[in-house]
This record gives C-alpha cells, sequence and structure tokens, in this order.
C-alpha cells in the first residue's frame, strides 16, 4: 500500500501494481504522483498528497483542522464510535475525512476541500459536512471558486440519520454558489459512492474524475449481490459513467492540476456582465 | 458541542407547535404535533417501530393522498424517459387551496409492490418529482411532499441512468424552491432515496415512522457482518420517531391511531391533513426570500461536533516526500 501512512519498512522499497502487476520501485512511483508508469493504474492517495499536487506552492491555508465528531447516537457495533474515531486518526495521520481550506491553483485563488478515503472510507458525518460548509460559505463571501475533490464509501453510519442530513446541508451551501455565478468543480476519485456521490459529489459546475475510479451511487457489491454477472464491463467505472452523461471528464492524474487552473480561471465569477477579456 | 436536543427545544419555540395529547388514542384535530419527546408515553422499540413502518397495511401515499386530498389529479412521466410509479404526483386541492403533492407509492399487496417497484424509485421518478417540484414554484403553489422508501433502487439500470445524479439533483432543486414545502415522513425514509424528497421548510415524520442513513439490515450486514443483527443496528441508529426528534431531523410527530396507522387509515388521514395544513397556513404568509433563510438554517445547523481551542499540529509529511527523502 504505497499511500499508506504505516512507516516504511525495507520490504516497502516496491509496490505491485494491482492491474499489471509490475513491481514497482516506490520512487519511481512517488515521482509518477503514484499512478503505475506501466499501465497508468491510478493508487489511491491521501488528502495531504492530493491538496500538495493539486495547489501552488505554499499556498494551502487549512481552516477548522481541529472540528472534531461527537458520538450523539452513543453508538458502538463491535467498537464504541469514539474508538474507531481514534483508530481512524492513527491510521491515516489526519483530524477527520476531509480537509478543507484556501489555495491557489494556477494563480486563482479557490477555496478546497479534499477528502481522505483512509478516514473511515472518507465517510460524511457532521464533521466532513460542517467543514465542507463553511468552506462553501467562504467561497460565496470571498466570490472564489469551490473545488471539492471527493474519496468517500457515503455517508457515515456511526451518525444515523445526522449524517444523511449533511448531505442536504452541504447541498443547499453548494446551490447558493450556482445563484451567485460561483463556479464549483467537483473531482471524483477512487471510489466516490453513495450519498457523497448522491449529493454535492454529482453537483459540480464541472464534474471530473480520475480514470477508472469506481463511481457509483450503490456500493458495487450491493448490485453485485442484486445481479451478479450481468453486470456490464466497466461498470460504474470513471469511463463508463462519462460515456452514460454524468462526468463531464476523465482527467489522468498528470494532468488534473493544469485543468483545473484552466477551467477556474475561465469561470471566473463576475458580476452578471458578459466577460469577453482575460 | 451543539446540543440537539437544545436544537429542537428552540425550533420547536419557533415553529409555534404544540404538545399533543399524552394518550396518542385520542386524535388531535387541530394540527398538533408531538414536539416533546417526553411526551411520548410507551414508546414501541426500534425494531418494532421498523415493522411497523413496513407494514403492508400501513397507508401508502395514495391512500392518504385520496383521503387528505380533494380532486386530486395524477400526472405522470419525467418526459424524458418514462413514467416512474414507484413515484405519484399530480395538483390536488388541500384545504380548499390549491397545491402540488409528490409521493414514493408503495404496494399494499407482493402483486402492487412488483408493479412499483417496492417503492424504490428509479432516476426518472426523482426527475418526475423535479418537474412536479418545479411546476409548483412557477405557480406559487405549496407542495407537500410524502416520504415511504426502503431507498432508491440499487439496479444496474439506475446507474446507467444517473441515480446518484438524480438524487442530488431533487435535494438541489428543494434547497432553493421559492415555494412553501412540508414534507411526511409517511413509513420509510430510507437513506438518500428518501432525503431526495425530503428537503422542506417543515419536515414531519408520522408517530411510528423511520427515518435512516441505512437499513437496518444493510448496516448489520457491513457493520456486524451479519443480516441476523438488524434489530440490534435498528437500536443503535436511532431510526425511529422520538430518536428523530430528539436530534432534530424532524420538527415534529404526526399522532397515529392507537396500535398504529395501519389501524385506520381514516384517522390517520384526518391527523395528517390537520397537520400539513396548521402548516401550510403558518407558512405561506412567509416571504420567500425568508422562507428560503429559514429552511437553509434548518438544515445548516443539524449536526453534532465539538471544535476545540488547541493548536492544530503540523500537517502529516505526505508519502511521496517521505519515500523521496525531501
Ligand atoms: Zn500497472
Amino acid at each position: 500500500m504505497p499511500f499508506g501512512r504505516r512507516k516504511e519498512l525495507p520490504s516497502h522499497l516496491w509496490t505491485q501494481c494491482p492491474d499489471c502487476g509490475e513491481m514497482l520501485f516506490n520512487k519511481q512511483l512517488a515521482r509518477n504522483m503514484n499512478v503505475c508508469p506501466k499501465c497508468e493504474h491510478h493508487f489511491k492517495i491521501g488528502a495531504r498528497e492530493r491538496i500538495e499536487m493539486l495547489v501552488d506552492k505554499g499556498s494551502f491555508e487549512e481552516r477548522d483542522p481541529l472540528l472534531a465528531p461527537g458520538d450523539p447516537l452513543g453508538f458502538t457495533d463491535t467498537k464504541g464510535y469514539p474508538q474507531r474515531i481514534e483508530a481512524a486518526r492513527a491510521k491515516s495521520g489526519e483530524q477527520e475525512a476531509v480537509i478543507t481550506g484556501s489555495a491557489r491553483i494556477g494563480g486563482t485563488p479557490v477555496e478546497l476541500g479534499v477528502m481522505d478515503f483512509e478516514f473511515i472510507g472518507g465517510s460524511m458525518g457532521s464533521v466532513v459536512g460542517e467543514k465542507l460548509v463553511r468552506a462553501a460559505e467562504r467561497a460565496l463571501a470571498e466570490r472564489n471558486p469551490l473545488v471539492i475533490v471527493s474519496a468517500s464509501g457515503g455517508a457515515r453510519m456511526q451518525e444515523g440519520t445526522l449524517a444523511l442530513m449533511q448531505m442536504a446541508k452541504v447541498v443547499a451551501a453548494t446551490a447558493r454558489l450556482g445563484d451567485a455565478g460561483i463556479p464549483y468543480v467537483s473531482v471524483l476519485t477512487d471510489p466516490t459512492t453513495g450519498g457523497v456521490l448522491a449529493s454535492y459529489g454529482s453537483l459540480g459546475d464541472l464534474v471530473l474524475a480520475e480514470p477508472k475510479a469506481l463511481i457509483g451511487f450503490s456500493g458495487a457489491r450491493v448490485t453485485d449481490q442484486t445481479i451478479g454477472e450481468r453486470l456490464p464491463a466497466g461498470f460504474q467505472r470513471a469511463e463508463f459513467v462519462r460515456d452514460h452523461g454524468f462526468v463531464d471528464q476523465v482527467v489522468p492524474r498528470s494532468q488534473l492540476r493544469d485543468r483545473i487552473a484552466f477551467f477556474v480561471s475561465a469561470l471566473r465569477p463576475t458580476a452578471g456582465e458578459v466577460r469577453w477579456s482575460l | 458541542m451543539r446540543d440537539p436536543i437544545g436544537t429542537i427545544r428552540s425550533g420547536a419555540t419557533a415553529l409555534g407547535l404544540r404538545r399533543a395529547a399524552e394518550d396518542n388514542g385520542d386524535l388531535p384535530a387541530d394540527g398538533l404535533l408531538i414536539v416533546d419527546v417526553s411526551g411520548i408515553s410507551g414508546r414501541v422499540s426500534a425494531w418494532d417501530a421498523v415493522k411497523l413502518a413496513r407494514d403492508l397495511k400501513r397507508p401508502h401515499a395514495l391512500d392518504l393522498i385520496e383521503r387528505v386530498f380533494d380532486r386530486f389529479q395524477e400526472l405522470h412521466g419525467d418526459r424524458s424517459f418514462r413514467d416512474d410509479p414507484a413515484v405519484v404526483g399530480g395538483i390536488a386541492h388541500l384545504d380548499g387551496h390549491p397545491v402540488v403533492v409528490v409521493g414514493q407509492q408503495k404496494g399494499g399487496s407482493t402483486e402492487e409492490n412488483i408493479q412499483r417497484n417496492f417503492g424504490m424509485p428509479h432516476p426518472e421518478g426523482y426527475r418526475k418529482a423535479i418537474r412536479l417540484y418545479r411546476l409548483a414554484e412557477r405557480f406559487h403553489l405549496p407542495l407537500v411532499t410524502l416520504i415511504d422508501t426502503p431507498g432508491a433502487y440499487p439496479g444496474p439500470e439506475a446507474e446507467e441512468r444517473g441515480q446518484a445524479e438524480a438524487i442530488a439533483k431533487s435535494i438541489e432543486t428543494l434547497t432553493r424552491l421559492r415555494t412553501p414545502v412540508v414534507a411526511v415522513v409517511l413509513g420509510e425514509g430510507g437513506s438518500g432515496g428518501a432525503l431526495a424528497l425530503g428537503v422542506a421548510d417543515v419536515v414531519l415524520a408520522l408517530e411510528n415512522a423511520i427515518y435512516s442513513v441505512i437499513s437496518p439490515e444493510g448496516c448489520a450486514a457491513i457493520l456486524w457482518r451479519s443480516g441476523t443483527e438488524a434489530e440490534r443496528a435498528a437500536k443503535a441508529l436511532k431510526l425511529a420517531g422520538p430518536d428523530l426528534l430528539a436530534l432534530g431531523i424532524v420538527d415534529g410527530l404526526v399522532p397515529e391511531p392507537r396500535g398504529g396507522a395501519q389501524n385506520d387509515h381514516d384517522a390517520t388521514a384526518r391527523s395528517v391533513k390537520a397537520a400539513v395544513v396548521a402548516q401550510l397556513d403558518r407558512l405561506s404568509p412567509v416571504p420567500v426570500t425568508e422562507l428560503l433563510a429559514g429552511r437553509y438554517e434548518r438544515f445548516r445547523r443539524i449536526g453534532v461536533f465539538v471544535e476545540p481551542e488547541t493548536a492544530p499540529a503540523a500537517p502529516r509529511r505526505t508519502w511521496w516526500k517521505r519515500v523521496l527523502g525531501r
């Protein structure tokens, strides 16, 4: 797991590509943004890596870094929710499943939210909802574009219906941007499913996706169980979703930063007059 | 930390709602709602609520539409693909006022359930709903939504036609819809597929309805790796009426007849009608900008989190910096 944050052992000098089976030097992978140089397999990356790769160097200013979940339901399955949060922090090195902040991309100031799949599957609870709403509200106040990079299995079960409501809470905030003519770019990475896709993930003025990312409403597991082998080839992959009309572009990781930079500069907010200049 | 109980108490005051009679056997005729958890005597277990909410004999959307509204004219189709039988909607009179009503439709029998796809909408069902929301907005008619679904249909055709996008767009449309919206959870409020009809100025639930982020069976399968733990999952998910009220998910519970809504469709309909009419009486004079601001705030304040004052630790060093020794 090249994207893991565990202490590297000497044996971790190599990583095997799950797609083509090639043994890859970790250094080689790191220089290539964790994309297999042989088959273009896009390894999952953490939110910090994503931010480093997308923003102008030194421009990222994190917001609300310590916002932490409560335990409103007193939820316990095989583990209590607070213990699960602690374990997720230790595993991911992050406080929650989204990192938000202000940054520049290709010189354009943006508000940015990036989800981290290593934190309880990038699940959306009250903290993810609140941080993203604050990011959207800053975008509205500053008239800066909003960019959200998703990687999530959906709403966080341990917060019950409160987690479900975060879908409406975030969408209400991104919808205000649309009314105000402020662009919102949604980037879907592997995997983006469930409540995140069924809310702000699908609602960008532009929706971009990384190659072969799993993108679907129902987890592939559910759909798989329901109909088994009848699934079409490439089902719920980024290219499939693009071909069915729900993603604007599939963008390789190496081009993602420049592509977002182009879009946020072309779609700069205006006060209503037609833009006919750079 | 936000206190969810405090949130709903203040919310309830703002709504001008009053506490219902303690004995739910005598249904109040004046639109009174249960807005205080302590007003509920002898609440049923979470699992019993799940069973009641799914009872085949429970009044479903059309059972209530026919009793609550007059002159209902059903409108079909999403104008793009087909008519989804799991979503019904149209124009009707409510207490003499024209309104638009949209609901999810389950069947009262296996046969009818197959025809209605067990109340699980396809994307075109949500797109029909959106079309009807827009109709209400354009002609300044109040919108009433009736929620009752195990969830949006998870099949491959639904994925191909953009199930997630349809739900997202339905939620988005409601957040900014320039007309009063009242939502009522009738039975099962199953996840995002239910929320697509659930963004409203006032969200009510029938006393024995449930509203959940995932089905208890699905939750049990993932967290306990066993479908037989559904009863435990139902309890943990806090999906029953009184929990939803305490958490601020719903603004009030609509009292059901003794033993549950399945026992008396007419009495349930009277109760729903009184509640919805009372809310629309209150909402209809509110200027639309205030309405939208209130709707935004209603959802904006949902969530429980803490905000420590301490200084954050230095961010984790990225993987590639460590590998490359930078
Ligand atoms: Zn490869």
